[in-house]
């Protein structure tokens, strides 16, 4: 959390198709980045080990809460375009992320430690599971971690919603689409196509309108 | 529940599986989850490639095991090769589907990144991350309601909302590592309280 000496906050030498961060200083101010590929890598490996039900969280609470390498703020704006382009949610923003500090070969190392230990796991598990799986308290263990998952989730969408604050939208018009989006989704179980669509498109407009040209 | 097929697959029928999912990873807005009813489709209904069992597994299984959802796709190879013969083809399914879920929503989202930032200062490009904020942010919030509501019946399922929200209180108010939170919600369902 203390912030740390000079040197590691020096900007990485070299140039990629991302630029690092801090060139802008305005931007750099409570920043803390990784240090190397390896540090992506194991970073990432320890994010989604800790993701049972989905990742996201792990990366909410661990690379804004912890590690601080970007702020609430930065962390929606990014996960927006996550959210819209093709894919895995989290995988998307892994890569964005990994890219962001050490362009293409960091997107690569993010996405590697998010899938590569998991996934032998997985395969582990699946063969366990062809014995194990009709098991009662194995079912049972299940049942209750999904119910941890769901309520992980939940707070992570609260916590972030402290970001809002500072939305040139402004609060009210923030609350009534959030809302409508909420109700949309998970109580009338609307597709999510038109969710990001219809709502996306409105909120884009509001925006556009509210921004300085 | 029908029998585990035996599957004789040709490199047409490999092709065939890498290029389906090539396709569907373009269609995967808002994860790969969306295209399931597709997936289902494709590999039990019209293939025959998968059994509702092995289907239904691949899904939890990811579910319960620690990493991204996506790796259920990984598991519908992997048990796609299973059932073609062996560990090799097993192989070969889960480094299929997963390179061909991923190559093309990777690269997308790789090159539109990469516009996005060295455009970041345009008012479209700030426009749609500002407008998009509210939306992607409740959009969370239902995931996680989806989720807890999955067990419909209040009676005998109040327990497990009960968890789910003392869950979200606790990592918003506390510095409880979540894994804690994981143990203790594994426990309380091993031994069949919630």
């Amino acid at each position: 959390m203390q912030p740390i000496p000079g040197p590691c906050r020096q900007r990485s030498k070299v140039k990629y198709g991302f630029s690092p961060l801090r060139q802008n200083p305005l931007e750099t101010n409570n920043h803390l980045q990784p240090q190397s590929l390896t540090d992506l890598f194991t970073s990432f490996t320890l994010l989604a080990l800790q993701g049972f039900g989905g990742v996201l969280a792990v990366v909410q609470l661990e690379l804004v809460g912890k590690k601080r390498w970007m702020t609430k703020e930065e962390f929606v704006e990014e996960w927006a375009v996550a959210q819209i382009m093709p894919g895995p949610n989290v995988i998307n923003l892994s890569l964005m992320i990994g890219a962001r500090h050490f362009g293409l070969p960091g997107a690569l190392a993010a996405m590697a430690g998010l899938l590569a230990i998991p996934l032998l796991l997985v395969l582990l598990l699946a063969l366990a599971y062809a014995h194990y799986g009709s098991h009662p308290n194995v079912i049972g263990a299940l049942r209750g971690m999904g119910a941890v998952a769901a309520g992980l989730i939940i707070a992570t969408g609260l916590k972030l919603s402290t970001a809002l604050k500072s939305s040139p939208l402004g609060i009210p018009v923030c609350i009534a689409l959030g809302s409508v989006c909420f109700i949309g989704i998970a109580l009338l179980r609307w597709p999510l196509a038109y969710a990001l669509i219809g709502l996306g498109t409105t909120g884009c407009l509001l925006a556009y309108r509210k921004l300085e040209p | 529940m029908s029998a585990t097929p035996v599957l004789a697959l040709h490199w047409s029928d490999w092709l065939n599986l890498f290029a389906h999912y090539l396709a569907l990873s373009f269609l995967s807005v808002g994860g790969a989850i969306t295209t399931l009813p597709e997936m289902h489709r494709y590999l039990v209904d019209q293939q025959h490639w998968l059994n509702d069992a092995q289907f239904n597994a691949s899904i939890a299984i990811a579910q319960a095991s620690p990493g991204p959802n996506i790796l259920f796709v990984a598991l519908m190879g992997w048990n796609i090769g299973i059932n073609a013969g062996g560990l090799p083809s097993a192989l070969l399914g889960v480094l299929l589907t997963m390179t061909g879920i991923l190559l093309p929503s990777t690269t997308l989202t790789y090159l539109s990144a990469r516009w996005g930032y060295r455009n970041r200062n345009l008012r479209s490009v700030r426009a749609f991350k500002q407008g998009m904020s509210p939306i992607v942010i409740a959009l969370l919030i239902a995931t996680g309601w989806i989720l807890a509501s999955a067990h419909k019946d209040p009676a005998q399922d109040w327990p497990l909302w009960l968890l789910t929200a003392a869950t979200a209180l606790m990592i918003g108010s506390s510095r409880i590592h979540l894994l804690w939170l994981l143990a203790t919600g594994a426990l309380l369902g091993w031994f069949g309280l919630v």
